[in-house]
């Protein structure tokens, strides 16, 4: 078996195996390490579309929230006719789970297909544009549909989600992005990235490319909004807005664009450190904003700019 | 036809403020070709200015509204400045992309500094302005509506002869049309850029006392929306073309208004993106710009 495989099964078992002793562990430690696990996810599937392919979204946040929702419907209303009466026991619940996860992956990505096909003929910042402005509509869409709990939100999702299921998608994220990007087909990613016209002189559909990892990303981003919504078990739309997105943007950007190991260390810097400035709660968005410049000014290219596998220059 | 006069008159005085804001967002796009995000808090930063000047000064007096409008356009043309010294210089080579994430740190930065020093709690803004309504026809005018937009034109007015009719005005067209040309003439891009950040704070800061004036509760995140809003009207009129910051201002805002009086008023603020996108997808540079052709 190939290595990548070997890793992933790995890591569904250590999962598997951390949820079955999760009641001798720390509440809070196993909450904050869920949220680091979603946010490695969005980070990862972000890191498809920006580090990767070079194309610069502002609206992660807005996939999410379709997972988030679509998930969440299909959990609080389709669930209870598939469970029944008794309650499904607890393979029927990570069954109804699992399809809640997918249909709220594939939402995301049907949606991601519908803004990616018109939007990623634009460059740079006015596809930054066009993104934060799909995101904040499907926003304002998700504040005006009564049957999904308008403005006030959507409450009262089974508390589904646990460590296994999240380090088990985080495993399938990195596992699904990292193999996509090595593989012969992920070298358009790149070229893309690097030239795209010279991309496109030696023949390859560019805009096939972009929308293929568009659509890849949006599909992880629902996943992690699937999560997020039944870790959480209260959304609503505020909880999706653009800064949000900017938040997945800064893990990738700080993790070293297109490499993947330093956007998960980044995603796991990120969450964790608001948590650790818990204690100076009313200085820690001040300070995080401060990081936030005075790393782009000392190390613009990243914290992490080693790569597993490359040897120094 | 009344109420479309009344609607149209309140889109305008609304679209006045986007214009001025989004005047800021396309001077600095055109000198340095990014998106400037910590300009929407430039504009909360004026309005707050105004608040506080507004109690040392007698209420609703014509001479106090203008000395407050001045304060909070030279305070905040500083607050540009410093912001371009320290955050952006030392960017000048950097990757868009690493520009964009700095901008965005310094608008956090700015808005939860605000909520530290100022309070997160909605503060009620004074009337700086005498107010009165006069009734033409059918119409109702509000004073603050003349105000707004009279100073919109003048400060409009007093920008086009900037660019248009001084050597900085000359040298900031230069710098824009190509950087380097500019710096082998013997232009010094550094003021030049540091000038054009002045000049469009101090009008995002005028912009922030007159919406406030409009919109009497300001808090620190006031700014974003209408940051987002004017920002959408600099590419809808053209990023980088002065006069197309103007028109697009305008037009989005009376569009606004008028979606928010209709049956349709949740959806407002996804209106204003729709354009944005509508626009984007079927003239790319906007409804003044000119479309460049990239060179390899």
């Amino acid at each position: 078996m190939p290595r990548p495989h070997i890793a992933l099964l790995l890591t569904i078992a250590a999962s598997i195996a951390v949820t079955h002793f999760s009641d001798s562990i720390d509440a809070y430690l196993l909450d904050v390490a869920m949220g680091v696990g979603i946010n490695v996810i969005l980070a990862v599937s972000l890191n498809l579309v920006t580090g990767h392919t070079g194309q610069f979204s502002l609206g992660h946040a807005g996939f999410m929230a379709v997972g988030a929702y679509l998930s969440s419907a299909v959990t609080l209303h389709l669930g209870p006719v598939l469970l029944g009466e008794e309650g499904g026991g607890a393979l029927g619940q990570g069954g109804v789970f699992a399809l809640a996860l997918i249909v709220g992956g594939l939402c995301a990505a049907v949606a991601g297909l519908l803004i990616g096909i018109p939007s990623l003929r634009l460059k740079g910042d006015y596809l930054a544009l066009v993104t934060l402005g799909f995101g904040e509509i499907i926003r304002v869409i998700f504040q005006n549909v009564e049957w999904l709990g308008g403005a006030l939100g959507l409450v009262g999702m089974p508390a589904y989600t646990t460590f296994a299921w999240t380090y088990a998608c985080v495993g399938l994220a990195i596992f699904a992005v990292s193999c996509l990007v090595n593989s012969t087909y992920g070298c358009g990613f790149r070229a893309t990235r690097d030239d795209e016209i010279a991309a496109e002189a030696v023949g390859l559909d560019t805009t096939r490319y972009k929308i293929v990892a568009f659509v890849v990303g949006a599909f992880f981003a629902g996943v992690a909004g699937g999560l997020f919504a039944h870790f959480k078990l209260t959304i609503d739309p505020r909880g999706f807005d653009f800064l949000r997105s900017i938040e997945i943007v800064v893990m990738v950007i700080l993790g070293g664009m297109g490499n993947t190991f330093g956007v998960i260390l980044a995603a796991i810097l990120l969450t964790i450190l608001p948590e650790a400035l818990r204690e100076v709660a009313e200085y820690r968005m001040v300070i995080y904003a401060l990081m936030l410049i005075l790393l782009m000014l000392l190390r613009p290219n990243g914290i992490f700019t080693w790569k597993p596998g490359s040897r120094r220059p | 036809m009344n109420e479309f006069l009344q609607q149209l008159l309140n889109g305008l005085s609304l679209g006045a403020i986007y214009a001025l804001i989004a005047l800021g967002y396309t001077m600095v796009y055109g000198v340095l070709r990014f998106i400037n995000f910590a300009h929407c808090d430039v504009f909360m930063v004026g309005a707050y200015i105004g608040y506080f000047a507004g109690q040392h000064l007698p209420r609703a007096t014509i001479w106090a509204g203008i000395v407050i409008l001045l304060a909070a356009m030279v305070g905040c043309a500083i607050l540009g400045m410093v912001i371009e010294r320290l955050a952006y210089r030392p960017l000048r080579a950097a990757p868009t992309l690493n520009v964009l994430i700095t901008a965005i740190g310094v608008s956090l930065f700015l808005e939860y500094s605000g909520q530290l020093f100022f309070g997160a709690t909605p503060r009620n803004f004074p009337d700086i302005f005498p107010t009165a309504n006069f009734h033409v026809g059918a119409l109702v005018i509000s004073s603050n509506q003349i105000v707004v937009i009279g100073t919109t034109l003048f400060l409009m007015l007093v920008l086009q002869l900037i660019v248009h009719r001084t050597r900085i005005g000359t040298a900031m067209r230069a710098v824009s049309l190509n950087p380097n040309a500019s710096r082998l003439v013997g232009v010094n891009n550094d003021i030049v850029i540091s000038f054009t950040f002045g000049l469009g704070s101090a009008l995002a800061a005028a912009g922030g006392i007159l919406y406030a004036m409009n919109y009497p509760s300001i808090d620190p995140l006031m700014g974003v929306m209408p940051g987002l809003k004017a920002f959408v009207a600099a590419i809808l009129g053209g990023i980088g073309n002065i006069p197309g910051a103007a028109l697009g201002g305008l037009l989005l805002g009376t569009v606004e208004t008028f979606v928010n009086g209709s049956e349709y008023s949740t959806y407002k603020d996804a209106i204003a993106f729709g354009i944005l996108i509508v626009i984007l997808l079927f003239r790319p540079a906007g409804l003044l710009g000119k479309l460049m052709v990239e060179k390899v």
